[in-house]
Protein backbone atom coordinates (compact mmCIF):
# COMPACT_ATOMS: atom_id res chain seq x y z
CA UNK A 1 0.00 0.00 0.00
CA UNK A 2 1.24 3.48 -0.89
CA UNK A 3 1.19 6.02 1.69
CA UNK A 4 -1.68 8.08 -0.20
CA UNK A 5 -3.34 4.81 -0.33
CA UNK A 6 -3.40 5.30 3.45
CA UNK A 7 -4.24 8.30 3.38
CA UNK A 8 -7.35 8.36 1.29
CA UNK A 9 -8.45 5.28 2.97
CA UNK A 10 -7.64 6.90 6.14
CA UNK A 11 -10.31 9.49 5.39
CA UNK A 12 -13.41 7.09 4.81
CA UNK A 13 -12.66 5.60 8.16
CA UNK A 14 -12.48 9.15 9.59
CA UNK A 15 -16.36 9.87 8.12
CA UNK A 16 -17.62 6.78 8.94
CA UNK A 17 -16.51 7.00 12.56
CA UNK A 18 -17.98 10.24 12.55
CA UNK A 19 -21.03 8.99 11.54
CA UNK A 20 -21.25 6.14 13.86
CA UNK A 21 -20.52 8.78 17.41
CA UNK A 22 -23.10 11.03 15.83
CA UNK A 23 -26.36 8.74 15.19
CA UNK A 24 -25.17 6.85 18.32
CA UNK A 25 -24.81 10.38 20.06
CA UNK A 26 -28.14 11.14 19.34
CA UNK A 27 -30.28 7.74 20.25
CA UNK A 28 -28.33 8.13 23.28
CA UNK A 29 -29.00 11.65 24.24
CA UNK A 30 -33.06 10.84 23.24
CA UNK A 31 -32.74 8.43 26.34
CA UNK A 32 -30.46 9.53 29.12
CA UNK A 33 -28.64 12.04 30.93
CA UNK A 34 -24.60 13.12 30.15
CA UNK A 35 -22.82 10.09 32.20
CA UNK A 36 -25.13 7.63 30.08
CA UNK A 37 -24.23 9.60 27.10
CA UNK A 38 -20.42 9.33 27.80
CA UNK A 39 -20.57 5.63 28.64
CA UNK A 40 -22.32 5.24 25.49
CA UNK A 41 -19.89 6.81 23.40
CA UNK A 42 -16.63 4.75 25.76
CA UNK A 43 -18.79 1.64 24.49
CA UNK A 44 -19.03 3.01 20.47
CA UNK A 45 -15.73 3.38 20.54
CA UNK A 46 -14.77 -0.52 21.06
CA UNK A 47 -17.74 -1.04 18.88
CA UNK A 48 -16.92 0.82 16.09
CA UNK A 49 -13.30 -0.84 16.02
CA UNK A 50 -14.70 -3.47 13.94
CA UNK A 51 -15.33 -0.58 11.42
CA UNK A 52 -11.99 0.60 11.20
CA UNK A 53 -9.64 -0.53 8.28
CA UNK A 54 -6.62 -2.24 9.42
CA UNK A 55 -3.80 -1.19 7.49
CA UNK A 56 -1.62 -2.71 5.90
CA UNK A 57 2.04 -3.77 7.16
CA UNK A 58 5.40 -4.82 5.95
CA UNK A 59 7.52 -5.71 8.98
CA UNK A 60 10.38 -7.56 9.58
CA UNK A 61 11.20 -9.28 12.87
CA UNK A 62 14.18 -11.43 13.87
CA UNK A 63 14.89 -11.86 10.19
CA UNK A 64 11.68 -13.03 9.03
CA UNK A 65 9.27 -10.69 7.05
CA UNK A 66 5.22 -10.26 7.85
CA UNK A 67 2.69 -9.12 5.62
CA UNK A 68 -0.12 -7.93 8.34
CA UNK A 69 -2.82 -6.04 8.70
CA UNK A 70 -3.07 -3.98 12.02
CA UNK A 71 -4.89 -1.75 13.30
CA UNK A 72 -3.64 1.53 13.77
CA UNK A 73 -3.78 1.77 17.99
CA UNK A 74 -1.90 -1.21 18.42
CA UNK A 75 1.46 -1.10 19.88
CA UNK A 76 4.78 -2.70 18.29
CA UNK A 77 4.89 -4.56 22.13
CA UNK A 78 1.41 -5.84 21.54
CA UNK A 79 1.97 -6.60 17.86
CA UNK A 80 5.39 -8.66 19.32
CA UNK A 81 3.65 -10.30 22.30
CA UNK A 82 -0.08 -11.17 20.76
CA UNK A 83 0.37 -11.48 17.25
CA UNK A 84 3.50 -13.05 16.08
CA UNK A 85 3.51 -14.48 20.03
CA UNK A 86 7.18 -13.68 20.45
CA UNK A 87 7.12 -12.68 24.24
CA UNK A 88 10.49 -12.54 25.22
CA UNK A 89 9.87 -8.65 25.07
CA UNK A 90 8.27 -7.61 28.17
CA UNK A 91 5.56 -5.44 29.19
CA UNK A 92 6.42 -3.79 32.22
CA UNK A 93 5.00 0.17 32.42
CA UNK A 94 3.38 0.11 29.25
CA UNK A 95 4.10 4.11 29.64
CA UNK A 96 7.34 4.26 28.82
CA UNK A 97 9.08 4.70 31.70
CA UNK A 98 10.94 0.90 32.59
CA UNK A 99 12.36 -0.03 29.56
CA UNK A 100 11.39 -3.75 30.01
CA UNK A 101 9.74 -3.15 26.06
CA UNK A 102 13.23 -2.12 24.61
CA UNK A 103 14.27 -3.85 20.90
CA UNK A 104 15.82 -2.93 18.43
CA UNK A 105 14.11 -0.51 15.28
CA UNK A 106 16.93 -0.81 11.99
CA UNK A 107 19.58 -1.27 14.69
CA UNK A 108 18.85 1.12 17.07
CA UNK A 109 17.19 0.75 20.53
CA UNK A 110 13.88 1.80 21.55
CA UNK A 111 10.82 1.23 23.24
CA UNK A 112 8.15 -1.02 21.69
CA UNK A 113 5.39 -0.20 24.31
CA UNK A 114 5.56 3.85 22.72
CA UNK A 115 5.71 2.60 19.16
CA UNK A 116 3.01 2.31 17.21
CA UNK A 117 3.03 -0.88 14.98
CA UNK A 118 1.82 0.72 11.99
CA UNK A 119 4.61 3.61 11.90
CA UNK A 120 6.95 0.63 11.51
CA UNK A 121 6.50 0.10 7.51
CA UNK A 122 8.96 -1.67 6.01
CA UNK A 123 11.69 -1.46 9.18
CA UNK A 124 13.90 -4.17 11.03
CA UNK A 125 13.01 -5.53 14.12
CA UNK A 126 15.41 -7.27 16.53
CA UNK A 127 13.96 -8.75 19.83
CA UNK A 128 15.67 -10.75 22.93
CA UNK A 129 14.59 -13.89 20.41
CA UNK A 130 16.50 -12.70 18.06
CA UNK A 131 20.15 -12.08 19.24
CA UNK A 132 20.96 -15.77 19.68
CA UNK A 133 22.10 -18.36 16.57
CA UNK A 134 20.02 -21.53 17.32
CA UNK A 135 21.42 -23.00 20.68
CA UNK A 136 24.41 -20.25 20.96
CA UNK A 137 23.70 -17.50 23.04
CA UNK A 138 24.36 -14.18 22.10
CA UNK A 139 27.88 -12.86 24.23
CA UNK A 140 25.78 -10.47 26.14
CA UNK A 141 23.80 -13.18 27.06
CA UNK A 142 26.17 -15.27 27.99
CA UNK A 143 27.59 -12.52 30.62
CA UNK A 144 24.52 -11.89 32.06
CA UNK A 145 24.53 -15.52 33.34
CA UNK A 146 27.94 -15.71 34.30
CA UNK A 147 27.71 -12.31 36.35
CA UNK A 148 24.09 -13.18 37.46
CA UNK A 149 22.68 -9.93 36.44
CA UNK A 150 19.03 -11.13 37.33
CA UNK A 151 16.92 -12.32 39.72
CA UNK A 152 13.51 -12.11 39.16
CA UNK A 153 14.29 -11.97 35.15
CA UNK A 154 11.51 -9.57 33.72
CA UNK A 155 13.41 -6.69 33.29
CA UNK A 156 16.17 -9.04 31.90
CA UNK A 157 15.21 -9.12 28.01
CA UNK A 158 15.47 -5.01 28.07
CA UNK A 159 18.32 -5.07 29.62
CA UNK A 160 20.34 -7.01 27.43
CA UNK A 161 18.70 -5.62 24.13
CA UNK A 162 19.67 -2.28 25.99
CA UNK A 163 22.90 -3.41 26.67
CA UNK A 164 23.93 -4.66 23.26
CA UNK A 165 22.83 -1.51 21.93
CA UNK A 166 25.43 0.64 24.83
CA UNK A 167 28.20 -1.52 23.40
CA UNK A 168 27.21 -1.08 19.54
CA UNK A 169 27.22 3.06 20.51
CA UNK A 170 30.43 3.08 21.98
CA UNK A 171 29.02 4.36 25.54
CA UNK A 172 30.34 1.61 27.86
CA UNK A 173 33.85 3.18 28.11
CA UNK A 174 33.42 3.06 32.01
CA UNK A 175 31.15 1.83 34.64
CA UNK A 176 30.21 5.46 34.91
CA UNK A 177 29.34 5.70 31.38
CA UNK A 178 27.48 2.49 31.59
CA UNK A 179 24.96 3.71 34.24
CA UNK A 180 24.00 6.52 32.31
CA UNK A 181 23.70 4.36 29.38
CA UNK A 182 21.31 2.01 30.97
CA UNK A 183 19.27 4.52 32.78
CA UNK A 184 16.55 4.17 30.57
CA UNK A 185 15.88 0.13 31.82
CA UNK A 186 14.94 -0.06 35.79
CA UNK A 187 15.53 -3.12 37.76
CA UNK A 188 13.64 -3.79 40.81
CA UNK A 189 15.36 -6.45 41.81
CA UNK A 190 18.08 -4.20 42.10
CA UNK A 191 20.95 -6.50 39.69
CA UNK A 192 22.73 -3.37 38.90
CA UNK A 193 26.11 -3.95 39.75
CA UNK A 194 25.83 -7.18 37.83
CA UNK A 195 24.37 -5.59 35.30
CA UNK A 196 27.28 -3.30 34.42
CA UNK A 197 29.84 -6.11 35.48
CA UNK A 198 28.39 -8.05 32.50
CA UNK A 199 28.40 -4.93 30.26
CA UNK A 200 31.95 -4.56 31.28
CA UNK A 201 33.48 -8.25 31.03
CA UNK A 202 31.65 -8.31 27.52
CA UNK A 203 32.91 -4.86 26.45
CA UNK A 204 36.61 -6.19 27.47
CA UNK A 205 36.87 -9.09 25.56
CA UNK A 206 35.99 -7.31 22.11
CA UNK A 207 34.48 -8.81 19.38
CA UNK A 208 31.72 -7.86 16.73
CA UNK A 209 28.35 -7.72 18.80
CA UNK B 1 -6.10 3.66 23.57
CA UNK B 2 -9.48 4.38 21.30
CA UNK B 3 -9.32 3.61 18.03
CA UNK B 4 -8.35 6.65 15.47
CA UNK B 5 -7.16 6.28 11.56
CA UNK B 6 -4.01 6.85 10.23
CA UNK B 7 -2.28 8.49 7.43
CA UNK B 8 1.48 8.67 6.18
CA UNK B 9 1.46 11.22 3.51
CA UNK B 10 4.37 12.40 1.78
CA UNK B 11 4.60 16.11 1.40
CA UNK B 12 4.40 18.47 3.71
CA UNK B 13 1.43 20.31 1.76
CA UNK B 14 -0.23 16.95 1.72
CA UNK B 15 0.08 16.22 6.06
CA UNK B 16 -0.90 19.96 6.42
CA UNK B 17 -4.24 19.77 4.09
CA UNK B 18 -4.91 16.46 6.32
CA UNK B 19 -4.83 18.60 9.84
CA UNK B 20 -6.93 21.45 8.07
CA UNK B 21 -9.50 19.11 6.86
CA UNK B 22 -9.84 16.89 10.01
CA UNK B 23 -10.16 19.11 12.91
CA UNK B 24 -9.60 15.83 14.94
CA UNK B 25 -6.38 15.03 13.67
CA UNK B 26 -3.35 15.62 14.95
CA UNK B 27 0.88 15.09 13.56
CA UNK B 28 2.31 12.31 15.53
CA UNK B 29 6.95 11.91 15.15
CA UNK B 30 8.20 10.18 17.66
CA UNK B 31 5.54 9.02 19.05
CA UNK B 32 7.10 9.10 22.73
CA UNK B 33 4.84 11.46 24.31
CA UNK B 34 1.72 11.28 21.98
CA UNK B 35 1.09 7.67 22.23
CA UNK B 36 1.53 7.98 26.29
CA UNK B 37 -1.40 10.75 26.47
CA UNK B 38 -3.92 8.79 24.20
CA UNK B 39 -3.50 5.34 25.92
CA UNK B 40 -4.43 7.34 29.28
CA UNK B 41 -7.14 9.24 27.37
CA UNK B 42 -5.63 12.85 28.17
CA UNK B 43 -5.46 13.20 24.17
CA UNK B 44 -8.12 11.51 21.83
CA UNK B 45 -7.01 12.58 18.34
CA UNK B 46 -9.22 10.39 15.83
CA UNK B 47 -7.19 10.45 13.32
CA UNK B 48 -3.13 10.63 13.11
CA UNK B 49 -0.89 12.14 10.95
CA UNK B 50 2.55 10.57 10.79
CA UNK B 51 4.91 13.05 9.64
CA UNK B 52 7.40 10.78 9.07
CA UNK B 53 7.93 10.30 5.55
CA UNK B 54 8.61 14.33 5.10
CA UNK B 55 12.34 15.10 4.30
CA UNK B 56 12.40 17.17 7.29
CA UNK B 57 15.92 15.30 8.94
CA UNK B 58 19.73 16.49 9.43
CA UNK B 59 21.79 19.55 10.68
CA UNK B 60 22.49 22.29 8.27
CA UNK B 61 25.52 25.37 9.14
CA UNK B 62 23.88 28.16 6.66
CA UNK B 63 25.70 30.79 7.02
CA UNK B 64 25.15 33.01 10.41
CA UNK B 65 22.75 29.92 11.49
CA UNK B 66 22.54 26.67 12.39
CA UNK B 67 19.53 24.41 11.21
CA UNK B 68 18.11 21.71 12.46
CA UNK B 69 14.76 20.29 10.62
CA UNK B 70 12.03 18.79 12.99
CA UNK B 71 12.54 15.46 12.53
CA UNK B 72 15.95 15.02 13.32
CA UNK B 73 16.01 12.88 16.67
CA UNK B 74 16.99 13.98 19.73
CA UNK B 75 20.43 11.00 19.82
CA UNK B 76 20.85 12.28 16.47
CA UNK B 77 21.44 16.40 17.46
CA UNK B 78 23.37 15.27 20.50
CA UNK B 79 25.88 12.89 18.54
CA UNK B 80 26.28 16.09 15.74
CA UNK B 81 29.53 17.14 15.06
CA UNK B 82 28.88 20.56 14.66
CA UNK B 83 26.36 20.43 17.51
CA UNK B 84 29.11 19.15 20.24
CA UNK B 85 31.02 21.80 18.67
CA UNK B 86 29.29 24.51 18.08
CA UNK B 87 26.29 24.69 20.72
CA UNK B 88 27.79 21.34 22.71
CA UNK B 89 25.06 23.47 25.57
CA UNK B 90 21.65 22.19 23.34
CA UNK B 91 23.80 18.56 23.06
CA UNK B 92 24.24 18.36 27.04
CA UNK B 93 20.72 19.81 27.39
CA UNK B 94 19.64 16.44 25.01
CA UNK B 95 21.82 13.93 26.87
CA UNK B 96 20.74 15.11 30.44
CA UNK B 97 16.97 14.26 29.26
CA UNK B 98 14.99 11.13 29.10
CA UNK B 99 16.67 7.55 28.42
CA UNK B 100 18.34 6.72 25.43
CA UNK B 101 15.98 4.36 24.03
CA UNK B 102 13.64 7.59 24.12
CA UNK B 103 16.31 9.97 22.26
CA UNK B 104 16.39 7.61 19.51
CA UNK B 105 12.32 8.06 19.10
CA UNK B 106 12.24 11.79 20.74
CA UNK B 107 12.43 14.47 17.50
CA UNK B 108 13.27 18.39 17.92
CA UNK B 109 9.71 18.63 17.10
CA UNK B 110 7.93 16.92 19.31
CA UNK B 111 10.37 17.73 22.19
CA UNK B 112 9.26 21.57 21.37
CA UNK B 113 5.67 20.58 21.63
CA UNK B 114 6.01 17.95 24.14
CA UNK B 115 3.38 18.37 26.98
CA UNK B 116 3.50 19.34 30.96
CA UNK B 117 4.32 16.00 33.33
CA UNK B 118 2.30 17.43 35.90
CA UNK B 119 0.74 13.76 37.15
CA UNK B 120 -2.95 15.84 37.93
CA UNK B 121 -2.70 16.45 34.21
CA UNK B 122 -2.35 12.26 33.50
CA UNK B 123 -5.24 11.41 35.60
CA UNK B 124 -8.53 12.13 33.85
CA UNK B 125 -10.50 11.19 37.58
CA UNK B 126 -9.12 14.60 38.88
CA UNK B 127 -9.57 18.44 37.68
CA UNK B 128 -7.47 19.74 35.64
CA UNK B 129 -7.42 23.04 33.38
CA UNK B 130 -5.20 22.25 30.69
CA UNK B 131 -6.70 19.18 30.45
CA UNK B 132 -10.10 20.02 30.49
CA UNK B 133 -10.70 23.92 30.74
CA UNK B 134 -12.88 25.29 33.68
CA UNK B 135 -12.41 22.11 35.20
CA UNK B 136 -10.51 23.60 38.60
CA UNK B 137 -6.27 22.88 38.82
CA UNK B 138 -5.85 20.07 41.04
CA UNK B 139 -2.13 21.13 41.74
CA UNK B 140 -2.81 24.54 43.14
CA UNK B 141 -4.10 22.90 46.87
CA UNK B 142 -2.46 19.09 46.37
CA UNK B 143 0.59 17.72 45.88
CA UNK B 144 2.97 20.53 43.82
CA UNK B 145 6.87 19.54 44.59
CA UNK B 146 7.13 19.57 40.94
CA UNK B 147 5.43 22.89 39.94
CA UNK B 148 6.26 26.35 39.11
CA UNK B 149 7.78 29.22 41.64
CA UNK B 150 7.32 32.06 38.86
CA UNK B 151 5.11 32.32 35.68
CA UNK B 152 2.08 30.54 36.54
CA UNK B 153 -1.64 31.32 36.84
CA UNK B 154 -4.07 30.70 39.18
CA UNK B 155 -5.36 28.17 36.52
CA UNK B 156 -2.48 26.63 35.90
CA UNK B 157 1.09 25.79 38.02
CA UNK B 158 2.16 23.42 35.75
CA UNK B 159 6.57 23.77 33.94
CA UNK B 160 7.64 22.79 30.66
CA UNK B 161 9.05 19.57 30.79
CA UNK B 162 12.02 19.95 28.45
CA UNK B 163 15.65 20.14 28.56
CA UNK B 164 16.06 20.82 25.11
CA UNK B 165 13.24 23.80 25.40
CA UNK B 166 15.68 25.24 28.26
CA UNK B 167 18.87 25.56 25.94
CA UNK B 168 16.77 26.93 22.80
CA UNK B 169 15.49 29.48 24.96
CA UNK B 170 19.25 30.80 26.02
CA UNK B 171 20.98 30.54 22.40
CA UNK B 172 17.88 32.45 21.07
CA UNK B 173 16.65 29.89 18.58
CA UNK B 174 13.58 30.39 15.68
CA UNK B 175 10.98 27.71 15.29
CA UNK B 176 10.55 27.92 11.80
CA UNK B 177 6.48 26.47 10.93
CA UNK B 178 4.57 26.16 8.06
CA UNK B 179 0.92 26.58 7.76
CA UNK B 180 -2.01 26.45 5.37
CA UNK B 181 -0.91 30.34 4.56
CA UNK B 182 3.15 29.88 4.39
CA UNK B 183 6.06 29.83 6.49
CA UNK B 184 6.31 31.99 9.81
CA UNK B 185 9.57 32.45 12.06
CA UNK B 186 8.75 32.25 15.74
CA UNK B 187 11.59 33.45 18.22
CA UNK B 188 11.70 31.03 21.02
CA UNK B 189 10.67 33.64 23.76
CA UNK B 190 7.29 33.47 22.32
CA UNK B 191 6.84 30.25 20.74
CA UNK B 192 5.66 28.48 24.44
CA UNK B 193 2.84 30.47 26.36
CA UNK B 194 2.54 31.76 29.88
CA UNK B 195 -0.78 29.76 31.09
CA UNK B 196 -3.15 32.89 31.68
CA UNK B 197 -6.79 32.15 31.44
CA UNK B 198 -5.97 29.60 28.19
CA UNK B 199 -3.54 26.86 30.37
CA UNK B 200 -4.53 24.61 27.56
CA UNK B 201 -3.02 25.95 24.75
CA UNK B 202 0.97 25.35 25.62
CA UNK B 203 2.33 27.25 22.59
CA UNK B 204 1.11 30.05 20.01
CA UNK B 205 1.89 26.71 17.30
CA UNK B 206 -1.84 27.05 15.56
CA UNK B 207 -3.59 23.54 15.14
CA UNK B 208 -2.76 23.47 11.36
CA UNK B 209 0.96 24.28 11.28
CA UNK B 210 3.61 22.24 10.91
CA UNK B 211 7.46 22.43 13.08
CA UNK B 212 9.94 22.22 9.87
CA UNK B 213 13.06 23.70 11.67
CA UNK B 214 14.64 25.37 14.34
CA UNK B 215 17.60 27.72 13.84
CA UNK B 216 20.14 28.83 16.10
CA UNK B 217 22.82 31.49 15.71
CA UNK B 218 26.00 30.37 15.44
CA UNK B 219 27.80 32.18 18.46
CA UNK B 220 31.26 30.67 19.02
CA UNK B 221 32.30 33.41 21.54
CA UNK B 222 29.66 30.87 23.53
CA UNK B 223 30.99 27.32 22.79
CA UNK B 224 33.57 26.82 24.74
CA UNK B 225 31.94 28.13 27.87
CA UNK B 226 28.88 26.74 28.36
CA UNK B 227 26.94 24.42 31.18
CA UNK B 228 23.85 22.48 31.47
CA UNK B 229 23.39 21.77 34.89
CA UNK B 230 19.93 19.80 36.19
CA UNK B 231 18.82 18.95 39.48
CA UNK B 232 16.54 16.05 39.47
CA UNK B 233 15.45 13.18 42.41
CA UNK B 234 18.49 10.45 40.86
CA UNK B 235 21.48 10.51 39.17
CA UNK B 236 19.50 9.81 35.70
CA UNK B 237 16.34 9.25 33.73
CA UNK B 238 14.21 12.15 35.53
CA UNK B 239 12.89 15.17 34.93
CA UNK B 240 14.09 18.13 36.36
CA UNK B 241 13.51 19.86 39.64
CA UNK B 242 15.44 23.21 38.05
CA UNK B 243 17.53 23.07 35.38
CA UNK B 244 19.90 25.97 34.15
CA UNK B 245 21.17 26.50 30.40
CA UNK B 246 24.35 29.28 30.43
CA UNK B 247 26.90 30.51 28.37
CA UNK B 248 29.37 33.08 28.95
CA UNK B 249 31.79 34.32 26.65
CA UNK B 250 34.63 36.29 28.74
CA UNK B 251 37.23 38.15 27.24
CA UNK B 252 40.12 39.97 28.93
CA UNK B 253 38.76 38.50 32.70
CA UNK B 254 35.65 40.41 31.98
CA UNK B 255 32.00 38.62 30.77
CA UNK B 256 31.52 40.39 27.64
CA UNK B 257 28.06 38.53 26.87
CA UNK B 258 25.60 36.16 29.32
CA UNK B 259 22.81 33.82 27.88
CA UNK B 260 20.45 32.57 30.44
CA UNK B 261 17.46 30.03 30.84
CA UNK B 262 15.96 28.41 33.46
CA UNK B 263 13.45 25.42 33.19
CA UNK B 264 11.78 23.85 35.96
CA UNK B 265 10.38 27.01 37.41
CA UNK B 266 7.54 27.95 35.04
CA UNK B 267 5.31 27.51 32.57
CA UNK B 268 7.92 27.90 29.87
CA UNK B 269 12.00 28.09 29.48
CA UNK B 270 12.51 30.71 31.68
CA UNK B 271 15.01 33.38 30.19
CA UNK B 272 17.19 35.01 32.93
CA UNK B 273 17.95 38.36 31.29
CA UNK B 274 18.23 40.57 34.79
CA UNK B 275 20.93 38.19 35.44
CA UNK B 276 22.23 38.58 32.18
CA UNK B 277 22.32 42.06 32.47
CA UNK B 278 23.70 42.40 36.24
CA UNK B 279 26.58 39.85 35.12
CA UNK B 280 27.79 41.85 31.79
CA UNK B 281 30.34 43.98 31.42
CA UNK B 282 31.66 42.52 35.20
CA UNK B 283 34.53 40.48 36.44
CA UNK B 284 33.24 36.99 37.36
CA UNK B 285 33.31 36.90 41.58
CA UNK B 286 31.11 34.89 44.20
CA UNK B 287 29.58 37.52 45.19
CA UNK B 288 28.84 39.23 42.39
CA UNK B 289 27.22 35.49 40.89
CA UNK B 290 25.38 35.63 44.27
CA UNK B 291 23.93 38.60 44.31
CA UNK B 292 23.10 38.08 40.29
CA UNK B 293 21.25 34.51 40.84
CA UNK B 294 18.14 36.70 42.41
CA UNK B 295 17.38 39.19 39.82
CA UNK B 296 15.03 37.31 37.91
CA UNK B 297 13.16 35.09 41.01
CA UNK B 298 12.13 38.29 42.91
CA UNK B 299 8.64 37.86 42.14
CA UNK B 300 9.16 33.91 42.85
CA UNK B 301 6.36 32.24 44.78
CA UNK B 302 5.96 28.38 46.38
CA UNK B 303 2.96 26.37 46.55
CA UNK B 304 3.65 24.46 49.93
CA UNK B 305 5.48 21.54 48.66
CA UNK B 306 7.63 23.44 45.99
CA UNK B 307 8.75 26.08 48.62
CA UNK B 308 12.38 24.51 48.41
CA UNK B 309 12.89 25.36 44.57
CA UNK B 310 12.78 29.19 46.06
CA UNK B 311 16.54 28.56 47.49
CA UNK B 312 17.59 25.52 45.14
CA UNK B 313 16.65 28.23 41.92
CA UNK B 314 18.97 30.88 42.84
CA UNK B 315 21.89 27.94 44.12
CA UNK B 316 21.84 26.67 40.95
CA UNK B 317 22.03 29.30 38.76
CA UNK B 318 25.16 30.74 40.89
CA UNK B 319 26.65 27.60 41.13
CA UNK B 320 26.24 27.28 37.25
CA UNK B 321 28.19 30.55 36.56
CA UNK B 322 30.60 29.76 39.57
CA UNK B 323 31.42 26.38 37.47
CA UNK B 324 31.74 28.06 34.09
CA UNK B 325 33.93 31.19 35.59
CA UNK B 326 35.98 28.21 37.23
CA UNK B 327 35.34 30.10 40.71
CA UNK B 328 33.41 26.21 42.07
C1 LIG C 1 9.73 8.14 30.71
C2 LIG C 1 10.01 9.41 30.00
C3 LIG C 1 10.98 10.26 30.49
C4 LIG C 1 11.27 11.46 29.84
N1 LIG C 1 12.20 12.30 30.37
C5 LIG C 1 12.47 13.47 29.77
C6 LIG C 1 13.42 14.39 30.31
O1 LIG C 1 14.06 14.12 31.33
N2 LIG C 1 13.62 15.56 29.66
C7 LIG C 1 12.95 15.89 28.52
O2 LIG C 1 13.19 16.95 27.99
N3 LIG C 1 12.04 15.06 27.99
C8 LIG C 1 11.79 13.87 28.58
N4 LIG C 1 10.85 13.02 28.05
C9 LIG C 1 9.99 13.50 26.97
C10 LIG C 1 10.53 13.30 25.57
O3 LIG C 1 11.60 14.20 25.37
C11 LIG C 1 9.37 13.62 24.62
O4 LIG C 1 8.44 12.56 24.73
C12 LIG C 1 9.82 13.75 23.18
O5 LIG C 1 10.71 14.82 23.03
C13 LIG C 1 8.63 13.96 22.26
O6 LIG C 1 9.06 13.87 20.91
P1 LIG C 1 8.31 12.92 19.87
O7 LIG C 1 8.93 13.17 18.54
O8 LIG C 1 8.29 11.52 20.34
O9 LIG C 1 6.87 13.58 19.92
P2 LIG C 1 5.41 12.95 19.64
O10 LIG C 1 4.98 12.15 20.80
O11 LIG C 1 5.36 12.33 18.29
O12 LIG C 1 4.58 14.30 19.58
C14 LIG C 1 4.41 15.16 20.68
C15 LIG C 1 3.52 16.32 20.26
O13 LIG C 1 4.18 17.14 19.32
C16 LIG C 1 3.42 17.30 18.15
N5 LIG C 1 4.39 17.35 17.04
C17 LIG C 1 5.41 16.48 16.82
N6 LIG C 1 6.14 16.89 15.77
C18 LIG C 1 5.57 18.03 15.31
C19 LIG C 1 5.87 18.94 14.24
N7 LIG C 1 6.94 18.75 13.43
N8 LIG C 1 5.08 20.02 14.06
C20 LIG C 1 4.01 20.23 14.89
N9 LIG C 1 3.68 19.41 15.90
C21 LIG C 1 4.45 18.33 16.11
C22 LIG C 1 2.48 16.11 18.12
O14 LIG C 1 1.28 16.43 17.45
C23 LIG C 1 2.23 15.87 19.59
O15 LIG C 1 1.19 16.69 20.06
C24 LIG C 1 10.57 11.79 28.66
C25 LIG C 1 9.62 10.93 28.14
C26 LIG C 1 9.34 9.74 28.79
C27 LIG C 1 8.31 8.81 28.21
S1 LIG D 1 -1.04 22.64 37.32
FE1 LIG D 1 -1.94 22.86 35.27
S2 LIG D 1 -1.68 20.81 34.44
FE2 LIG D 1 -1.51 20.58 36.68
S3 LIG D 1 -3.61 20.22 37.48
FE3 LIG D 1 -3.28 22.42 37.50
S4 LIG D 1 -4.17 23.05 35.54
FE4 LIG D 1 -3.75 20.88 35.32
S1 LIG E 1 6.88 -1.33 29.06
FE1 LIG E 1 7.80 0.07 27.68
S2 LIG E 1 8.98 1.29 28.99
FE2 LIG E 1 7.89 0.05 30.40
S1 LIG F 1 15.81 -8.93 37.61
FE1 LIG F 1 13.90 -8.55 38.57
S2 LIG F 1 13.40 -6.60 37.72
FE2 LIG F 1 15.42 -6.84 37.09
Amino acid sequence: MTPDHIEESGCQHASRRRFLKQSAAAAAIALAPGAVVKAAEKGLDETAAGYFEKAKLQITVNGTSHELSVEPRVTLLDLLRETLHLTGTKKGCDWGQCGACTVHIDGQRALSCLSLAVMQQGKQITTIEGLSTGETLHPMQEAFIRHDGFQCGYCTPGQIMSAVACVREGHAGSATEIREYMSGNICRCGAYPNIVDAIMDVKKTGGTL
Amino acid sequence: MIPFDYARPSTAKAAIDAVVRDKSARFIAGGSNLVDLMKRGVMTPEKIIDINALPLRGIARTGKTIRIRALTLNSAVAADPVITERLPLLAQALKAGASPQIRNMATVGGNLMQRTRCPYFYDTALPCNKRAPGSGCSALNGYNRMHAIIGFSESCIAVNPSDMNVALAALDATVIVQGPKGERHIPIADFHRLPGNTPQLDTNLQRDELITAVEIPDAPGFATTSLYTKVRDRASYAFALVSVAAALHIENGSIRDARLAMGGIAHKPWRLRRTEDYIRRQQPSIRLFNNAALADLKEARGHGHNNFKLVLAPNTIAQTLRTLAGLA
